[in-house]
């Protein structure tokens, strides 16, 4: 250590809580408040947690030295209504787990059936459901990077400049599905509605002028010198950890560990796509944030590919059930790559039109729990940006 | 007290194209709070996003003088209950609501925040947030478009213009016998204790033939 002011973890009186993360620097307090802590409860109603999450925070000074996040305000008994309800009828549920990105958890869900069933996909289905996968990305991406930036103190205007362009996205949902965010639209062996060649073509246009407005939005953020100083050393998770915790999707390739899903199973048809993994090197909240920028540049390269190669044909398997669908006994897990992380379903099947037990691995929930690890020895107010680019969406947290 | 509307709309037009302005206490007051709605920046579930885009650009909440969100309740007049209230959840929700200084209004946004909306029969959801809040204003849908969240606005802008000053009519602020806080109620083993507040909510009769 060069700055005397800073001390090594164990220099501070509880050793033991902070000898687990090396990136806890702390710095201890000498004058006679000197082991004075201070609870502090933030949440559930405060701007930056992201709805309705909460965080018991103890405080030395300013400093954390322990953190206790605090779920279940929005828990709506998805599992429970899902075992009571047909396959086809928890569909809608499933839109409302992260309801920024219902495209990804229908898929999820679908192939989480589509296994259960062994029921096969057509050939555009598997297109139109990487495409509008993929523009999901991109717009939780976007957002995600504007509610950041409202952590750090921007006041709404990154947020703007995504909301405009989520705006189009929308537009584009609404026009194939009948709804803005909750779209409803994978079904068991295909998808809902067959895509016009009107409606590929506006995707197509609004993709190619996709990295124009990235790199208008980057110009404005990444090397803005408060985003670097604010974010850079910031949270840093340990790959062994990350590992160890299940951590998943950007947040895990942030920390250095190369594991995507699109590339691990293969689900769908995303082996002929050609595309790369981000990967950091540093697990600090800048690199969170790098992910996510990253990932929508390869993600306009998938949508591109994919709308240049979509077939023509029917989306929907004819052979495939919708009413009255009993699968037979067994069990399934389907999982994808959601923006979030890994997303997925877990069914069994008793021979009943319900699911005997139906179970969702929620991947901002699973992210959320390492939240601790990366805020002690941090401030509070490096504890919002942590919160913030973790990526939470309390639908799915607590489901 | 004066009686309503003393001179016509096209006698007080004409007044005004003489430079002369009438108006009454009453309205001028209203008219000035009505177009500076604060909301309290709330968010609980789904329509959050929409409430979010409401404020945005395209939709554009300021046109209505509603976009200082407040994310403290002590600065904000309006609460838009955007989302399923849980159980957990709802004890928290009417201390706001008592936090929040009178006048003070509510939207409940969405279905879930009307009646439970597709989590209804779950066993953790409040089945709507108007057992234990007074609200003023409901909007359908799950989750409702931008525009019908404005529309909401301007049906509860509407409402508070047509709000007295004096009178047994008046509006509820004024009232010396006026509520002041609600019923906050416990996070109990089973439900929440009381389940509703009797002051604002009875279960609905059934009319029954004799």
């Amino acid at each position: 250590m060069t700055d005397p002011e800073i001390a090594s973890p164990s220099a501070f009186p509880e050793p033991s809580v902070l000898a687990t993360h090396s990136a806890a620097t702390v710095r201890p307090v000498h004058d006679e408040f000197h082991g004075d802590l201070l609870e502090v409860s933030m949440g559930p109603q405060h701007p930056s947690t992201h709805g309705v999450f909460r965080m018991v925070v103890t405080l030395d000074g300013e400093v954390i030295v322990k953190l206790k996040p605090v779920f279940g305000y929005l828990h709506r008994n998805h599992e429970k209504l899902g075992e009571n309800t047909t396959y086809l009828g928890s569909m809608p549920y499933t839109d409302r787990l992260d309801y920024l990105c219902s495209m990804t958890n229908n898929w999820a869900y679908a192939l989480a059936v589509e296994k259960l069933a062994g029921q096969p996909v057509p050939e555009r289905a598997e297109y139109v459901r990487v495409i509008l996968a993929e523009m999901t990305r991109l717009v939780n991406h976007m957002c995600l990077v504007g509610f950041l930036f409202n952590d750090l103190g921007t006041s709404f205007t990154p947020l703007l400049y995504a909301f405009r362009e989520r705006e189009k996205f929308i537009d584009l949902f609404e026009s194939l599905s009948g709804s803005r965010m909750m779209c409803n639209f994978q079904r068991f062996g295909g998808c809902r509605a067959n895509p016009s060649p009107e409606w590929l073509g506006a995707v197509s246009k609004l993709v190619d002028g996709f990295p124009k407005f990235l790199d208008e939005y980057e110009q404005l953020l990444t090397g803005n010198e408060i985003l670097l100083a604010r974010t850079q050393g910031v949270g840093c998770l340990s790959p062994e950890l990350a590992v160890q915790a299940g951590i998943t999707g950007p947040m895990l390739r942030a920390s250095g560990v190369g594991y995507d899903i699109r590339k691990a199973d293969g689900y769908g048809i995303y082996p002929r796509f050609d595309f790369r993994v981000p990967i950091g090197a540093h697990g600090d909240t800048y690199d969170r944030y790098m992910m996510r920028i990253l990932e929508m540049r390869e993600s306009v390269k998938i949508l591109q590919q994919a709308l240049r190669d979509i077939p023509a044909g029917p989306v929907m398997d004819p052979k495939s059930r919708l009413r009255n669908f009993r699968p037979k006994p067994g069990e399934a897990y389907g999982r994808i790559e959601g923006p979030k992380g890994e997303i997925g379903f877990y069914l069994i099947s008793d021979g009943s039109p319900n699911p005997l037990r139906y179970r969702v691995r929620a991947p901002s929930f699973v992210n959320l729990t390492v939240i601790e690890d990366m805020c002690l020895g941090r401030t509070v107010a490096d504890s919002v940006v942590i919160l913030g680019s973790v990526d939470i969406v309390l639908g799915e947290v607590d489901r | 007290m004066t009686p309503e509307a003393p001179i016509t709309d096209n006698e007080r037009e004409e007044l005004r194209r003489q430079g002369i302005m009438l108006t009454s206490l009453q309205e001028i007051y209203n008219w000035g709070r009505s177009n500076s709605v604060w909301p309290l920046q709330f968010g609980l579930a789904c329509c959050a996003i929409e409430m979010i885009a409401t404020a945005t650009a395209r939709f554009d909440i300021a046109r209505f003088g509603a976009e200082v969100f407040r994310p403290s309740p002590r600065q904000a007049d309006l609460m838009i209950v955007s989302g399923t209230v849980t159980k957990k959840m709802a004890p928290q929700v009417i201390r706001l609501w008592n936090q929040m200084p009178e006048p003070k209004y509510c939207i409940a946004m969405g279905a879930c925040a009307i009646s439970g909306g597709p989590f209804k029969q779950g066993y953790n959801v409040l089945k709507g947030i108007d057992r234990f809040i007074p609200v003023d204003i409901y909007i359908p849908g799950c989750p409702p478009r931008p525009e019908a969240l404005l529309n909401g606005l301007i049906e509860l802008q509407k409402k508070i213009r047509g709000e007295k000053l004096t009178g047994p009519n008046a509006a509820r602020h004024l009232r010396p016998d006026g509520p002041g806080e609600r019923l906050v109620p416990e996070f109990g083993e089973h439900d929440l204790n009381p389940p509703h507040d009797p002051e604002v909510w009875q279960a609905p009769s059934l009319p029954r033939k004799t």
